[in-house]
């Protein structure tokens, strides 16, 4: 056991060291994440439609993705000769950029012990924590926008503007949809979240359901994934926006993508499933008066946690899973549901989820007013009679969708020209 | 270190809003514009401003922006046979005008010979502040208790701006 | 406690240079061999038409005021959830009135045909 002491900024030399090391460690696991989510997508799907899947590079196919990034690296890239060749190489550094550096605010593991201090297992736990990584989702419109107006292709064109006013629309339904986890949290850093779910003993997914079910389908929809991959619908627009993209700067629109998923889920474990909290008290340890404590005794005195580094690993393991579970979610979605025309995603947007969100929001904190005026402590009562007020809302608000009134669909006999269809 | 980052983050910042001036095509100024923004947010982490420093991002460089990039394209600039920006007299009065806005804002500044930041709260009262309430306490008791009728007032200018721009975008159709 | 910010720095600069990185290696490695056909935009073998940049719906335009004015509201709301405990009944009292008045633009919005995407 080494101290107690947390690296901080303060310790100079040895707090550059663990930082460096730790973003390179990260970027590192991003960046290969994102190379086997692809062969991941392309083994699940093959495996929904019955067939193999790419299974030729290596053992079992695991290094197609190698093979992959090599092809692309090598091959010719076309540039349409009526783009603007500056913006059009900005786009894809621009859609890149963003979704490599939200990761880096989300806590991965259980702190960590070493000889010379603890090492807090997040690159930089900033005090905004969630607003941070609203803005940089909000900024990830640029690069999408920019690339379909600088290939100079009607539906590149076409694809960017579509993407941009569909992630602009869920946007707010994704800030909407946080504000229950602030408001049960009552903090904004990731890490500070983490530890009230460990606190409160249920993890968030329960007392604010319908707030998590909010927050995937915009999840969903700002990652322009399948059943709201509008900006690239084949069948309409081609590739959308990077229809004029190949080889290297198509991978970097791809990687751009993936590593989006990769910080939804890991959001979606972090904000609903307790991060690398793992079931049991065993492994809580959060900031009491600058102390790491697992919990209070009997006579309400702190019980000073003890860190172990198998107990940083497991953790690890614990939130590795739970992101691995939403990276499935994504692909086994995108293989299973059909796509929604673009005016039943507008629709959805505006008229169900940011109104829904609204009362929602309303609903919840009126509930927690009460409770805390009640004179009810947080934590597992607390957050039972939280369950039960949202699980009637979740009830609720499956009963409105099912009723097929709000999004219209097939069935609603809503005639729609082509000219329509294509705006 | 502090007084590094602080010289690259005000030299984006001045220096995309040159480019915002010269730059020239719409889109150009437009991302000379997010980069200013996204400095500007960088100065305000440093003196603490954290909330501020999101909203600057969250509103002004992700949404904002968009709506100038989205009108940009609505009016069919940015292409490359033609300027879009005209030169002489509407610039200079352009100058003219941020120049009085500048004038004025610096003689609020020291209004009867002393600096009026002096009589504001300091860098050590802010921190103990933010230590006592958290970052987005110091900004929500003041906001809901002493200027609840602002953020009210602000309830009705949202709702008139949604139906000022129904009233513009249905006019045209 | 700014300080806290100087990895995301370092992060940034090491992505903007993976990504200006990416970009260069591509154009040293990859071979051009560009023909007319190749230089042309792709759409689905047809020739294409006409200006891309023409002027769009101004529909595009109604969705982005509308979301600046429902993100300044998620804006405003965070300050409220975040301290909701110790702000109290009253303040609940205003914040309700304060989305009910943006309910009721959204509800506008909904009736003059502002949502719908025909």
């Amino acid at each position: 056991m080494g101290s107690s002491h947390i690296i901080g900024i303060e310790d100079g030399t040895a707090y550059f060291l663990v930082t460096s090391a730790k973003i390179a460690v990260m970027f590192g696991v991003v960046m290969i994440t994102v190379a086997y989510t692809t062969l991941a997508e392309r083994r699940v799907s093959a495996f929904i439609q019955d067939r193999l899947g790419p299974n030729r590079v290596g053992p079992m196919g695991l290094l197609q993705p190698i093979a992959d990034g090599l092809k692309n690296l090598l091959k010719e890239e076309t540039l349409p000769a009526s783009a603007s060749r500056l913006y059009f190489l900005l786009g894809p550094m621009l859609a890149m950029i963003p979704a490599l550096v939200t990761f880096a605010v989300i806590p991965f593991a259980a702190p960590l012990p070493t000889p010379w201090g603890v090492v807090p297992m997040v690159i930089a736990d900033v005090p905004i924590g969630v607003l941070y990584i609203l803005a940089l989702s909000s900024l990830g419109v640029y690069g999408v926008v920019i690339a379909g107006w600088a290939s100079n292709n009607k539906y590149a064109f076409l694809g960017g503007l579509r993407a941009s006013a569909q992630m602009i629309s869920y946007e707010v339904g994704l800030g909407l949809s946080l504000i229950a986890v602030l408001m049960l949290a009552g903090n904004v850093t990731l890490t500070e979240i983490v530890s009230r779910q460990q606190q409160l003993g249920i993890w968030f997914a329960l007392p604010l359901s319908l707030g998590f079910i909010l927050f995937l389908i915009c999840a969903f929809a700002e990652t322009n994934r399948l059943p709201f991959d509008m900006p690239e619908a084949e069948s309409e627009l081609i590739t959308g926006f990077h229809t004029e993209y190949s080889a290297m700067k198509f991978s970097m629109f791809f990687i751009a993508e993936y590593a989006h998923m990769l910080t939804a889920s890991a959001l979606m474990a972090t904000l609903f499933f307790g991060g690398w909290d793992l079931p049991g008290t065993w492994d809580d340890m959060y900031m009491f008066q600058g102390q790491l404590i697992s919990g209070f005794g009997a006579n309400g005195a702190p019980i000073a946690a003890t860190l172990t580094v198998w107990k940083s690993l497991a953790t690890f393991l614990g939130f590795a899973l739970k992101t691995g579970f939403f990276l499935f979610l994504y692909i086994w979605i995108r293989w299973t549901l059909p796509r929604f025309r673009y005016d039943q995603v507008m629709e959805l947007g505006w008229k169900v989820i940011i109104p829904i969100s609204l009362g929602y929001t309303m609903v919840l904190a009126a509930t927690m007013l009460t409770l805390y005026e009640a004179g009810v402590e947080y934590g597992f009562t607390f957050g039972l009679v939280l369950s039960v007020v949202s699980g009637l809302c979740t009830l609720g608000f499956v009963f409105l969708l099912d009723k097929g009134g709000t999004i219209g669909g097939a069935a609603s006999g809503k005639k729609v020209t082509f000219e329509q269809e294509i705006l | 270190m502090d007084s590094l980052i602080y010289f690259v983050l005000a030299s984006v910042t001045v220096g995309g809003a040159l480019g915002v001036v010269f730059g020239r095509s719409p889109i150009a100024s437009l991302l000379f514009m997010i980069a200013s923004l996204g400095s500007t947010a960088g100065i305000y982490v440093m003196l603490e401003a954290h909330f501020l420093a999101a909203i600057q991002i969250i509103v002004y460089a992700g949404a904002i922006m968009v709506l100038f990039l989205f009108v940009i394209m609505l009016l069919n600039l940015g292409h490359d046979y033609k300027r879009d920006i005209r030169g002489g007299l509407a610039i200079l009065f352009a100058f003219g005008v941020t120049g009085g806005i500048g004038g004025l804002l610096a003689s609020r500044v020291m209004p009867e010979g002393t600096l009026l930041l002096n009589s504001y709260p300091t860098g050590v009262s802010i921190d103990t502040e933010i230590a006592e309430k958290g970052i987005i306490g110091v900004i929500a008791e003041p906001l809901f208790n002493e200027y609840i009728v602002a953020f009210e007032f602000t309830g009705v200018l949202l709702f008139v701006a949604i139906v000022g721009a129904l009233a513009l975008a249905k006019r045209s159709d | 406690m700014s300080g806290s910010y100087i990895p995301l720095l370092v992060l940034f600069g090491v992505s903007i240079v993976n990504a200006i990185g990416m970009g260069i290696a591509s154009h040293i490695l990859n071979p051009r061999r560009p023909t007319p056909v190749k230089e042309m935009p792709y759409e689905s073998g047809m020739i294409p038409l006409g200006d891309t940049r023409q002027r769009f719906s101004v529909k595009f335009y109604v969705v982005a005021i509308s979301f600046i004015v429902f993100d300044l509201e998620t804006v405003f709301l965070i300050p409220w959830a975040v301290n909701l405990q110790s702000l109290g009944w009253g303040v609940f009292g205003a914040v309700s009135l304060f989305v009910l008045l943006l309910a009721l633009g959204l509800v506008y919005e909904w009736r003059k045909g502002g949502l719908e995407w025909e």
